[in-house]
């Protein structure tokens, strides 16, 4: 229970957190199963190459369907918003980056940069993937750079996520945001000193608490839904 | 024009975004020229094996290192098993067996390709020719001096016309580390079936499973049709 000194403030909608551990999960299923394939001395340990290759394939379209059911039913205006928030760097932005001290928005410059950087990973790897699996198919469309972009991003992209873990759960100053990606919600006291220049929303409303509490249930019973197809259809391609 | 102390946001992050995926697309055509010049010159030659090599987009794997070396003079390579004249071959001896060369794409499961590579060396029709396999023999098993490595192919696969035991690559002798002196080239299946270091080549009424396909590989590994697209 939130007593009158410990305020919670919301900084991520719905939408906003489920597009955050759809990639967060699509991220470790995809590495992990990519790793299998990888590293010559797990070949075996998962199941056969066709099946673990399979399941990289269906999490990574699982990944794709998951994104698009969440734009499609979800708060697409917070989503631009949000992006809008994510590109603007302004003169504090420059400071903060130098390690002075100024005033960040609801997210920091840091953030920005890494929310940027992972959605341009997120892009190259959909592309090299892409490649990837068409050259299977033809020959023609493989090239020594697709693979290395390819590791080239995991090796990038996995840096970027121990970062991004460490401030998350372990480096005292910021963990409290962990809450916000979890309930939604950060403390107030804490987000004033490192979120000054943010407006925190008003408490919301009961009606609008009902819709969005709709909305999660309909969006769950979607992810689960797509990760029980996903689920079956690994098992039907196996051998 | 100096932004510093502007205070109107710019979108400094869409121009990142967009660089970054540009630069990542655009490094399809350098990527791999940087990446070679840094391995070339910046990682150490103990782990550039594991690395894409500067040798146009090899990757060097071993199963269980150091790599076999190659002594032209006590070196033989076996065939034995079904057959009704099981031989040792010196180097000498199968340098002096009919001559075959061809260019072909050499593909690798793991998704990198070499295309265009010069290999020289033996066909299966000419090198089975000598050790006559006997009318139930269905396989041939290629083991590698690097044990416990060890693949197979089928006589009918053997026989298509690009296959052939190389000891040749690019114009000079195979090197230590493609396979010296003799490997498997079986351009129309992924680099697995490629034994390096083969130095006995066992005929037997079955088609073994290889050491790869002990680990969930498909045995018939054709390119673009095998190992979960068949």
């Amino acid at each position: 229970m939130a007593t009158a000194e410990r305020v919670g403030v919301l900084r991520f909608s719905v939408t906003e957190r489920l597009v955050h551990w759809i990639h967060a999960g699509a991220f470790f299923a995809l590495l992990a199963t990519g790793v299998a394939l990888y590293l010559p001395g797990l070949a075996g340990t998962f199941g056969s190459r066709a099946q673990v290759k399979a399941a990289h394939l269906y999490v990574a379209a699982g990944w794709i369907v998951a994104l698009l059911l969440v734009a499609a039913l979800g708060d697409r205006g917070r989503l631009g918003a949000t992006r809008r928030e994510i590109e603007l760097f302004d003169s504090d932005d420059a400071r903060w980056l130098r390690r002075l001290q100024a005033p960040q928005g609801r997210f920091n410059a840091g953030q920005k940069l890494h929310a940027v950087a992972q959605a341009a990973a997120a892009t190259l790897f959909l592309f090299s993937g892409a490649l990837l699996w068409y050259g299977e198919r033809n020959t023609r469309f493989r090239f020594d750079g697709t693979i290395l972009l390819h590791d080239g991003l995991t090796v990038a992209a996995t840096l970027l996520v121990i970062g991004h873990l460490y401030l998350a759960v372990v480096h005292p100053p910021t963990r409290p945001a962990l809450r916000g990606m979890l309930s939604g919600s950060v403390d107030e006291e804490w987000s004033r000193r490192h979120h000054a220049k943010w407006p925190p929303q008003p408490p919301a409303e009961e009606g609008r608490a009902a819709s969005s509490r709709l909305a999660t249930l309909g969006l769950l019973v979607a992810a689960a839904a797509v990760l029980v197809l996903t689920v079956a259809l690994v098992t039907a391609s196996g051998p | 024009m100096d932004h510093a102390d502007d205070p109107t946001p710019r979108p400094y992050g869409r121009r990142a975004f967009l660089g970054l995926v540009g630069g990542g697309v655009s490094s399809l055509w350098w990527g791999p020229a940087v990446w070679n010049a840094i391995a070339t010159n910046a990682v150490p030659a103990s782990l550039r094996g594991a690395l894409p090599s500067p040798t146009a987009g090899w990757r060097i794997y071993t199963v269980n290192p150091p790599m076999p070396r190659f002594d032209p003079a006590t070196w033989r390579l076996q065939i034995e098993g079904r057959v009704r004249t099981p031989m040792s071959l010196t180097y000498r001896d199968l340098l002096s067996l009919p001559r075959a060369e061809q260019r072909s794409d050499f593909h690798c499961v793991t998704g990198w390709s070499v295309p265009g590579v010069r290999w020289a060396g033996v066909r299966f029709r000419d090198l089975l020719a000598l050790a006559q396999p006997m009318p139930s023999a269905k396989g041939l098993a290629f083991m590698s001096s690097e044990q416990p490595y060890v693949d197979s192919l089928s006589l009918g696969q053997a026989l298509v016309p690009d296959a052939m035991l190389a000891y040749e690559m690019d114009a000079r002798p195979l090197t230590r580390e493609h396979g010296a002196p003799a490997r498997l080239v079986m351009p129309q299946m992924y680099g697995y079936k490629g034994v390096k270091w083969v130095n006995r080549i066992v005929v037997s009424d079955t088609v073994e499973l290889g050491f790869w396909e002990q680990r969930g590989y498909d045995l018939d590994a054709w390119v673009g049709r095998s190992n979960g697209y068949g």
